[in-house]
């Protein structure tokens, strides 16, 4: 089951600054151990953003592939 | 009693309503049965993309700074007294004199500022061309650059999500044909995978900078400047070396949308396609102000003044709502100090950028003569 989220961010139909950008703003301004959801129509989004995840050291928990659009889960870890 | 319109914010957003709301509404207007109260922090209207040519000497302050009410309708009542409180259920906004602002419709419109401070170092160790003061401090820097490395590091979340690629290819054209020709190089650094949010941008932006020997890291956010040891770091864990750094500072909202309570940062959670303010219908949001997930930019603001406007007119003249806004973005994109091409695309359209001209570069520079047009509802 999924964790509890803590904020959801609709970033489909977003080109420009995009769904990772969206996530990066949110993830700042949330307190430490928040489960962040980010919702995506972009693939490309879908494959960077646990790659980004992993890369700066948050919690990466899981994508889900909707009708259309992609869920991503993460837990801020610092 | 007539209808009461109160707009806080006179730049790009408020302004155009202002003046869309002054043509469509001038009958009722001038009977007194609809009232347009503009509150702004200031008296001048400030062509914010004026700053990144300041920094290159190529405009000056004349040419991006009017009085406010010199291209306001003059039906529209101009307050020169910032907003301290919205309060959205009382209907009411108080200014910073005390005056109350009761209001039958609020069009909140007061934009994006920097927040350098927000990363340490980084306001004593970097330049920007965000406001006129940075963009002054940048132009003398540039003049007085000797050579080095010239980094060029994205915040996360800005405006004009162009401008840090203008500013390269704009550093590259100036540098490389000067006595500095061989002693520079430039050094881009981006918050995502890669070099542009934008796909096509960033594809055509990555050949540019590899045919122009600009170096680039992607996945950089920036953690802190060390001003001493002139190093700039990023919260994957790199370190870079710089000699002069543009940062393109983090963003927030005015303070007056966190202290009235409506918005995290300052952003207002609004309607893509109403844009109301979530839950109140009474209350639209223009510009960068918004949540919406799109560009902070000028051209975004300007299509939702008109989507804003066109809304109010048709609820005060027939009580309906009125068109939805599709998310339309144009922008003008420098490619260098003399060609330029230029990217639209809306929620459902991606953009496909052409090839760069001189033609398109002439014509944003004619653009940032027409915007007086444009902030006065005419364009
Ligand atoms: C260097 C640079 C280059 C840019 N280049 C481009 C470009 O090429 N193309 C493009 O489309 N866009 C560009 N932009 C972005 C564009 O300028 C902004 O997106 C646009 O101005 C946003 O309009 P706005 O009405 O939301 O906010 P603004 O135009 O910033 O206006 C907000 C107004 O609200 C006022 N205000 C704030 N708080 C209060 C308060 N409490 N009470 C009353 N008033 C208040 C402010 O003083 C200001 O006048 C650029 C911006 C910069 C900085």
């Amino acid at each position: 089951m999924d964790a509890a989220i803590n904020t959801s961010v609709d970033a489909r139909d977003s080109y420009c600054p995009g769904p990772l950008m969206e996530l990066i703003r949110t993830m700042k301004r949330e307190p430490v151990g928040s489960v962040i959801e980010i919702l995506s129509s972009d693939q490309g989004s879908a494959k960077d953003i646990p790659e980004w995840i992993h890369k700066v050291g948050h919690e990466y928990l899981r994508t889900e592939e909707k009708e259309g659009f992609w869920s991503i889960l993460v837990k801020k870890a610092k | 009693m007539g209808k009461r319109i109160v707009i806080i914010g006179g730049g790009t957003g408020g302004t155009i309503v202002a003046n869309l709301l002054a043509q469509g509404l001038r009958t009722e207007m001038r009977r007194g049965d609809v009232t347009v109260n503009m509150l702004s922090a200031s008296d001048k209207h400030v062509y914010q993309p004026g700053f990144m040519y300041v920094a290159f000497g190529r405009m000056q302050d004349d040419e991006i700074i009017r009085d406010q009410r010199s291209i306001l309708d003059s039906l529209v009542n101009l307050y020169v007294d910032p907003a301290v409180k919205i309060d959205i259920e009382g209907q009411t906004v108080t200014a910073k004199s005390g005056r109350s602002f009761p209001y039958d419709y609020l069009v909140i419109a007061t934009g994006s500022r920097i927040v350098p401070e927000e990363i340490p170092g980084l306001k004593e160790g970097a330049h920007w061309f965000y406001d006129l003061q940075g963009a002054k401090k940048l132009r003398k820097a540039l003049k007085e650059f000797e050579g080095g490395r010239i980094v060029i590091a994205v915040g996360v979340p800005h405006k004009c999500p162009v401008a840090p690629l203008e500013v390269t290819f704009m550093i590259d054209d100036l540098f490389s044909n000067s006595h500095l020709k061989g002693k520079y190089e430039l050094f881009y650094t981006y918050p995502i995978a890669r070099v542009h949010a934008l796909e096509p941008v960033a594809h055509w932006a990555v050949k540019a900078f590899e045919r122009r020997g600009i170096q680039y890291e992607t996945f950089f956010n920036i953690e802190k400047v060390d001003p001493e040891k002139k190093q700039l770091h990023s919260e994957e864990g790199s370190v870079i070396d710089y000699d002069l750094l543009i940062a393109i500072p983090p963003h927030k909202g005015a303070p007056l949308i966190e202290d009235s309570g409506l918005g995290a940062d300052g952003w207002i959670p609004t309607d893509k396609h109403t844009l109301t303010m979530k839950g109140k219908e009474n209350v639209f949001v223009v510009g960068d102000t918004t949540n919406i997930p799109i560009s902070k930019a000028g051209s975004t603001t300007h299509f939702e003044a008109d989507t804003a406007a066109e809304s109010l007119i048709c609820l005060i003249k027939e009580g309906c709502p009125g068109r939805r806004y599709d998310g339309k973005v144009f922008c003008f994109v420098e490619t260098g100090m003399d060609k330029g091409t230029y990217v639209w695309f809306n929620y459902n359209t991606p953009p496909n950028p052409g090839e760069p001209s001189q033609m398109i570069h002439w014509f944003k520079l004619a653009y940032n003569r027409l915007y007086w047009l444009s902030a006065r509802g005419i364009l």
